[in-house]
Formats: structure tokens, C-alpha cells, sequence
């Protein structure tokens, strides 16, 4: 990694008088893959139009190589690229899709096709060369979307949700091969997605934008492990959010009276402190209570009941009744050899390193 | 159906003994309506463009003015249009009245409403961030307008054809700003009320199968560049 190719300070973007994108700072280094996850509404889209120099902020400013850039500069808007979730082609054959960048640029044409013939393989529809840009599937159309982009060899690549719209194979397929891609050409890429998955596969740093603010932004690792609001945590996957207070504090290891229970948790936040208790459904063991008995390394049992079983793809969500609700992921497997169903008395055990605390001052924000 | 026949007849004498008078009527008819759908073109694809990307305070008024214009009364064109090119009038030291000039000026006012309503729902039919996609190819802003034309050609040259059949059909404006004189403002449509007023009806159906034709063989060039598909 290393300096910041493009950034932003400052910047408000504004919609009937009312802000929609608040960031004060971002920055995307060269080299990288920055993925952006937010749900919808969250500002992405407005995000990436910004740094597009596409959208013109309020206030603030989008800094260029360190330069402040003017909105609708021609000659750096030819140093970006930008992908959206639907492939927008042009109503002519592939090639001359990949090719159109690079045609309004002045290219020469047979350069031109010399760029499209590469990058129409690297994408694997050298075959389609010749068809009608309406007839693609979904997949050929995005591939051809992204041919077209990286044909111009940019700077900065901005990618808008550009699986969304795919079926989940074809999105499986293009991922991989994106990221094969993305890790050749060394563009600094910016990627916005409502989905976990696809910014965890692609990212090599993880931004989370909440109602037009950039919550956190950081290591993937870093943010799934300890997101720091209630919020940013709900939107990584942390599925069991609990009130508690610090009773205790012991070389690291703290203990949160969560209702009429106490919780064990890495962590130093002082006692008294208010926080809020986050754990993730996989870090969740189950076991029937009968069976409970054996010592483990998990400082965290909690008895409950089995309130629904509800199937999530290839597992299954659990949802317990401990006092306040639990959500554990278990496999199918585990589920029929537990015989787990409404009404099963069950312990779950945990790990003290799994739990996450957030103190509730940033929890509040 | 004998005066059709009769019509068609003369309509093929006129065409191939190479009359003179038919050919000058014609050309005249070609040059104004052509001149006058070309001028509706520009002013009215400028304002398209205007209202479906950059659209002004107002829009909806302005869209729907233009929606109105093409049921302009022609006759009330041609008043306005004469009342302000005569010699006395607002435009009048520009000695354009009973001149082709006149005619380009009443038939652009009736064909540039017709283009501008067809052209802007044309441009707006046109998925809504497809010009936020072509900017961010690299194009300007000229770059940018000429592919989303492209991409709403169809639709595009549907609304000059419009234009072009707005401006040739007229009659009323061209023979009150143009004033039907022989060898000069006379049209095709002029002509087919003079010829008719005189009571030579095969003649006036030998210019009204002219018109026909003329109309077709435009429409027809028209439409097979509408139909072809660009390769880049």
C-alpha cells in the first residue's frame, strides 16, 4: 500500500436542502481494493458519484493525486473508471462496447482493438465479440461492463454494486474471476455493496456507510471483530445485541451483568460502564443440558430454550430463549443429531474472546 | 375512381416529360419543408436535451406547452408569423414576407413543437443513469449528448419524421406567409389549392401524387437509417 491516490475531506452532499452524505475524511491508497458496505439508502451510490467527479458535494473537496479536482474535470474523470449495478451497454455489438471508452478518448482504432481482444479474454467472452450487446445474459452483459472499464487501464476503479443484479452462480463465477483481475492490473479500486460476502471476498479494507456517515473503516477483521456501534455490529452479522453494565474487572477479562445473568468478555472496559454485549450466531456452541456436563475452555453457559428453528442456506439460525434472545448458526447436521426443535432445553457456550463489547456512549451515537 | 386514375395518369406524364413547372413546385417543396425541418431539429434537440437531463424549474409547464404546439392551428401560424414579418411589423425591415424564407420561418414554428415533444420523451425513455454511465466513460459533454442520441435514435428519427411530415403537409401558413407565387413560393400543397380552386382536378391530383411520393421516399430514407444498426 502506499500514498493516497484519491480522497475526500469534508464533504456534504446535499438533496432538497437535506445532507445525504456527511464524510470527513476517506481515502483510497493506491494498489488496494476499498469495499464500502452500507444497506440501501446508506449514501454509496452518492459516494461513488463524488469521487467520479460525477456529483458535485455542497461543501468539501475530492483530492486527486493530492490536487483538489473540479467537479466534471475531463482530463481526470479519464483517469476513472466507474461500473454500475446494471451493465447501462450501448446498443451495438460487444467489442464495440469494450472498445467505446477508449474511442472517446481519441484511441486509435486498431489500438483499440488490440485493448478489446485482450480484455474480452481476460473476461472470458472473446466468443461474444460480435453479438448484439441485447441479447447478453445478465453475467455476459456485467463482464462486458467491466471489460469496458478496465479496457481503460484507470487509475481508479469504481465499482457500484456490480453483482447485484446476477444470480448467485453467475455472481459466485465473476467474483473470482474480478478478483483474479483486480489483483493483475493493481488498480486502486473502490467496490459498494449491501453484501458482507462480496465486500469480505474483495476488500482489503472495509468501510461501512450508515445514513450517509462513514461509521467505521479498517481492517475487514478489525470491523467484523469489533464494530464499534450497535448498528455497524447488526450490519456485519453480530445477531445477538445485549444492554449489560461492568460488574467486574479482572486482568482483561470483564464480567457484564446482562438481565438476571453474567456474561465473561475479553475485554478492559472499566466496571460500571454500560456496554453493550455483541455476539456473533457462529461463535455460539449449543449443547442439550443433559449433556452439558464436560469442562470446556468457553468461560460463557448460558441454559435457554429453543424458541424457532429457522433454515439460513446450508444451516440452520436457532433462536433461544435465555433470558433475552440468542441467535446460534448450526449446521443441518448438528441440528438433527441435537434434535434441536421449539422446546428443547439446551446450553449455549461461548468463549470470552468472542464476545465484543461496545461501550454504550458510542452504542448511544 | 376514374379522376384518381386520371390523376395518376398525369402525375406519371408530369414526372417523366420533364415539366418544368412540376419539377420547380417540387424543389421548392423539398427545400423549404427539408430547410424548416432541419431548423426544428436543432432548436428542438438542443431543447430536449435541456428538459430530460438537465431539466429546468418548471419542466413539466415547458413539456407541456411543447405537448400542446403540435396541435398549433397552421392558419394561426401563418397569421402570426405574416403579421409580424409585414412590412409594418416587429420583423418587418427584414423584407422576408412572400418569400421561401417566410414559409422555412411558419413551417419550423409548426414542426419544431412536434420534434421537441417527441424528442424529449424519447431522451427520457432512456435508462435514467445511462448518461452518468457515458460520462464516466471519459466523454464530454458533446461526446455524451451524441451517444445518448444515438441510443434513442430510433425513437429520435420517428420525431423528425414528424417534423418533416408536419412541415410538408402544411398549406395554410405557407400560402398566408409565402403568398403562392409562381416561381417562388409556390408548393406542392400551394399548388394542389390553386390547381383545385381552378377546377383542373387532374392536375391537382397529379401534384397530390407527387406529394404522396415525395413524402414516402423521404420517410422511407428515414426510416432505413432508423432501422440499421450501428456496428460501433
Amino acid at each position: 500500500m502506499s500514498q493516497p491516490i484519491l480522497a475526500i475531506r469534508d464533504v456534504v452532499v446535499e438533496r432538497a436542502g437535506r445532507a445525504i452524505l456527511e464524510i470527513e475524511t476517506l481515502e483510497i491508497l493506491s494498489g488496494e481494493v476499498l469495499a464500502i458496505v452500507g444497506p440501501n439508502g446508506a449514501g454509496k451510490s452518492t459516494l461513488l458519484l463524488v469521487l467520479a467527479l460525477l456529483e458535485c458535494p455542497a461543501r468539501g473537496d475530492v483530492l486527486f493525486g493530492g490536487e483538489p479536482a473540479r467537479r466534471g474535470d475531463l482530463k481526470l474523470r479519464r483517469r476513472l473508471a466507474m461500473v454500475f449495478q446494471e451493465p447501462l451497454l450501448l446498443d451495438a455489438t460487444v467489442e464495440a462496447n469494450v472498445r467505446s471508452g477508449l474511442a472517446l478518448r481519441g484511441v486509435h482504432r486498431a489500438e483499440q482493438k488490440r485493448r478489446a481482444a485482450l480484455w474480452l479474454e481476460r473476461f472470458a467472452i472473446s466468443h461474444l465479440a460480435g453479438r448484439s450487446a441485447r441479447t447478453l445474459s445478465g453475467g455476459e452483459a456485467q463482464r462486458t461492463s467491466l471489460s469496458r472499464a478496465l479496457v481503460l487501464e484507470p487509475d481508479v476503479l469504481l465499482l457500484d454494486e456490480p453483482f447485484a443484479a446476477l444470480d448467485q452462480p453467475t455472481r459466485a463465477t465473476l467474483i473470482d474471476d474480478l478478483d483474479a483481475i483486480l489483483g493483475q492490473t493493481g488498480a486502486a479500486t473502490v467496490l459498494v455493496t449491501h453484501d458482507r460476502e462480496e465486500a469480505l471476498r474483495l476488500g482489503d479494507r472495509l468501510g461501512v456507510l450508515m445514513g450517509g456517515r462513514l461509521r467505521q473503516i479498517g481492517d475487514p477483521s478489525e470491523i467484523f471483530a469489533a464494530p464499534v456501534d450497535e448498528d455497524v455490529a447488526a450490519f456485519v452479522g453480530v445477531e445477538t445485541i445485549l444492554s449489560g453494565r461492568i460488574r467486574s474487572q479482572e486482568g482483561g477479562l470483564a464480567a457484564v451483568s446482562v438481565g438476571e445473568h453474567t456474561v465473561e468478555a475479553a475485554s478492559d472496559e472499566p466496571v460500571g460502564a454500560d456496554v453493550l454485549v455483541c455476539l456473533r450466531p457462529e461463535d455460539i456452541v449449543l449443547a442439550p443440558r443433559d449433556e452439558d456436563d464436560r469442562p470446556t475452555s468457553a468461560r460463557n453457559r448460558l441454559p435457554g430454550v429453543v424458541r424457532r428453528v429457522l433454515p439460513s442456506g446450508p444451516h440452520a439460525r436457532v433462536e433461544l430463549d435465555a433470558g433475552f434472545t440468542v441467535i446460534a448458526l448450526v449446521t443441518k447436521q448438528s441440528l438433527e443429531e441435537l434434535s434441536l426443535a421449539p422446546g428443547s432445553a439446551v446450553v449455549a457456550s461461548f468463549k470470552a474472546t468472542a464476545v465484543h463489547l461496545i461501550p454504550h456512549r458510542r452504542a448511544a451515537t | 375512381m376514374e379522376l384518381i386514375w386520371e390523376g395518376v395518369t398525369e402525375a406519371l406524364h408530369l414526372i417523366f416529360s420533364g415539366d418544368a413547372y412540376v419539377y420547380e413546385v417540387t424543389l421548392t417543396s423539398l427545400t423549404v419543408s427539408g430547410s424548416a425541418t432541419a431548423i426544428a431539429l436543432v432548436i428542438g434537440l438542443g431543447i430536449a436535451s435541456l428538459l430530460a437531463f438537465r431539466p429546468p424549474p418548471g419542466r413539466t409547464l415547458a413539456l407541456s406547452a411543447f405537448n400542446a404546439g403540435m396541435a398549433l392551428p397552421p392558419v394561426a401560424v401563418g397569421l402570426i408569423v405574416a403579421v409580424l414579418l409585414w412590412r409594418t411589423g416587429p420583423l418587418g425591415q427584414l423584407h422576408l414576407l412572400y418569400t421561401p424564407a417566410a414559409i422555412v420561418v411558419a413551417q419550423a414554428v409548426i414542426a419544431t413543437p412536434v420534434v421537441t415533444a417527441l424528442s424529449t420523451a424519447a431522451l427520457q425513455s432512456l435508462p435514467s443513469r445511462l448518461r452518468l454511465q457515458i460520462m464516466a466513460l471519459g466523454a464530454s459533454r458533446l461526446q455524451a449528448t451524441w451517444l445518448l442520441f444515438r441510443e434513442a435514435r430510433l425513437s429520435l428519427l420517428a420525431a423528425a419524421m414528424a417534423g418533416f411530415g408536419a412541415a410538408i403537409s402544411e398549406v395554410g401558413a405557407t400560402i398566408m406567409v409565402g403568398g403562392n407565387i409562381k416561381g417562388s413560393t409556390r408548393t406542392l400543397t400551394s399548388a394542389i389549392v390553386l390547381e383545385g380552386q381552378q377546377g383542373d382536378f387532374e392536375t391537382a391530383m397529379a401534384f397530390s401524387i407527387i406529394l404522396l411520393a415525395l413524402i414516402f421516399v423521404v420517410i422511407l430514407t428515414f426510416t432505413i437509417v432508423q432501422q440499421r444498426r450501428p456496428q460501433s
